[in-house]
């Protein structure tokens, strides 16, 4: 079995054993034992939700630090679109791309250019498969990737299996940097992701032994949006250009790669709890029509990542006025008719399924475990309060009957006995 | 529990939140998970069990759903008090429908619902008097 690597994780002492991620969390990975939350990794699709809303920042997400980025290598940014939503009277990207140079950073290459080019090889897979696969699913947010490869395995063979833009950039970007600069070793050549989310450090920490990652860095928006702030002049004229078209720079609102794709049958849905009702729709054989799904796991899509600063519905507009005023796409693939997609462009593979939720390999000890819980379930007051530390009744349950807590734990049953011992003891002093 | 007796879970299919159909099958589908049941029996029962609970909200105005868990078989009872159907043997046909149209305008009977019953089922029994009601009975084993 492959160990998979998590990029969110608790800070002990700033936790204070709240319940607000136990129930913020969207697989029900949380409990909170001996009054801190503890993380089940089986579970956990580093969907950061729990880093949203936690009251005390308490969780923290495994960004590579800017001070640790090796300056002596060449240091390749690749910006993630919804960046350019973060900053207010920004009129034209290239103002940012050259904030970027002025940084430190040797080139740039846009994480919407490699999009565009996402987008044209997912047109042409989905035409060369034909209908009867679809609908098919995107694999750009690792989230959802994720939640596919532990939930859905019917759904495994509808993920399309184009490389995700992040990786795509990254690769373009050394091969030119290598090509422009011949005095350079690939060793020489650093790339560094600039993201809205945690769930991209994941996707870097989980690149399969035997593939190569083409991504060094991963550092967090809110990290670079100070230092970008400070840099940016618009007195100045930027030297560098943008090589991205509007079909790129819609990828981080929801929809804006569905839509990409010119195909009416589409549906974009955002949000961990939307998108696991529409996978289990889906799943059902709900939508018969649908040809595409766009899923983001952020609220809004990309802009609504964890990690950016901007609200996602402002940034939305922002990127929106951008594209107004930038060429509808400045890369494109043509693939002649027949002609294979090449296969080091198809490297997304769904994770190993193994039900995290199965409850024992041995299906009599499973079925007598599952009759256990509906007993105790029934005992429990179905409040879903929480203060057991597991997030429903149900799976305070289930964790009794799995031997992680005891029933004691529920505060309000032990109320109840109680005050059921306080009224025997009361009709004893009667008599 | 002895070794033989079924596991037994109840839920109540609410007829008048359309939206809500198909809540059972989604919960159904993560206790068959736990249980360790092959992914595409999980969602052959799923299925299947969905387009029973679409029926019953439609034609019904809810009903009970019933589902019985061995290692060996899953039975899923789908029992209602609706208006009965009046010729099971023309229900069964693709593309039939008795929905009415505000029903149909939001994507549902298409006539595939027994249909797709049975097609995802090993097998189904359907036992309906007009007037007093539907009881639906399908059974699916394990490969």
């Amino acid at each position: 079995m492959i160990v998979y690597k998590h990029s969110v994780s608790l800070d002990a002492d700033k936790c204070k054993g709240c319940t607000t991620c136990l129930r913020r969390c969207p697989t029900q990975a949380i409990r909170i034992r001996d009054g801190k939350a503890c993380i089940n990794p089986n579970l956990c699709i580093d969907c950061g939700e729990c880093i949203r809303h936690c009251p005390y920042k308490a969780k923290k997400a495994d960004f590579d630090q800017w001070d640790s980025l090796d300056r002596s290598k060449f240091l390749i940014a690749l910006p993630a679109p919804s960046l350019f939503g973060q900053f207010a009277n920004l009129d034209d990207t290239d103002y940012l791309l050259q904030g970027l140079m002025d940084l430190g950073f040797n080139d740039i290459f846009e994480i919407a250019k490699a999009a565009e080019l996402v987008t044209d090889y997912t047109r042409a897979y989905m035409q060369r498969m034909g209908d009867a696969q679809a609908p098919f699913i995107s694999t750009a947010c690792p989230v959802v990737v994720r939640l596919i490869s532990l939930r859905f395995p019917t759904l495994r063979n509808k993920m399309v299996p184009v490389a995700p833009p992040i990786e795509l950039a990254g690769k373009l970007a050394k091969e030119r940097a290598l090509k422009e600069h011949p005095d350079l070793k690939p060793e020489d050549v650093r790339t560094v992701f600039i993201s809205p989310c945690p769930a991209k450090v994941s996707w870097v920490k989980n690149t399969p032994a035997d593939k190569e990652c083409y991504v060094d860095y991963v550092v967090s928006m809110s990290d670079v949006y100070f230092r970008l702030l400070s840099k940016m002049d618009r007195k100045k004229t930027p030297k560098v250009t943008s090589e991205s078209g509007a079909i790129g720079m819609s990828w981080p609102s929801s929809g804006g790669e569905a839509s990409a794709l010119m195909n009416d049958h589409y549906l974009a849905a955002d949000g961990v709890e939307n998108i696991i009702r529409v996978l289990d729709d889906i799943e059902m054989g709900h939508f018969p029509d649908l040809k595409f799904v766009e899923m983001n796991a952020c609220p809004g899509g990309c802009v609504g990542g964890v990690m950016t600063v901007e609200n996602p519905y402002i940034a939305r507009v922002r990127i929106r006025s951008l594209q107004r005023y930038m060429p509808i796409v400045q890369n494109r693939i043509s693939l002649q008719e027949g002609e294979p997609i090449p296969r080091e462009i198809l490297t997304v593979e769904p994770g190993e399924y193994s039900s995290a939720e199965l409850l024992n390999a041995d299906r009599a000890q499973s079925f007598r475990m599952m009759s256990e819980i509906e007993r105790i379930w029934k005992l429990l007051p179905g409040m879903d309060c929480g203060s057991c530390g597991a997030p429903t009744c149900r799976a305070h349950a289930e964790d009794v009957v799995r031997g992680e807590s005891s029933l004691d734990d529920c505060v309000i049953r032990m109320r109840e006995q109680l005050k059921a011992l306080q009224k025997e003891d009361g009709k004893g002093e009667e008599s | 529990m002895t070794e033989n007796e079924p596991l037994h879970f109840h839920y109540d299919v609410d007829g008048n939140n359309f939206t809500s159909a198909g809540e059972a099958s989604v919960q159904v589908k993560r206790m068959l998970r736990q249980m360790g049941f092959h992914p595409d029996l999980i969602r052959r029962i799923s299925v299947a069990m969905y387009e029973g609970e679409i029926n019953m909200v439609i034609h019904a105005k809810g009903g009970d759903a019933d589902v019985y868990v061995t290692p060996e078989c899953i039975t899923v009872v789908l029992k209602d008090v609706g208006p009965g159907i009046k010729d099971v043997n023309l229900a069964m046909q693709e593309g039939y429908s008795t929905a009415p149209d505000n029903i149909r305008s939001l994507g549902f009977g298409a006539g595939m619902g027994l249909p797709n019953m049975k097609r995802y089922s090993d097998e189904l029994k359907i036992d309906s008097v007009v007037g007093v009601g539907t009881t639906i009975e399908m059974k699916f084993l394990p490969a």
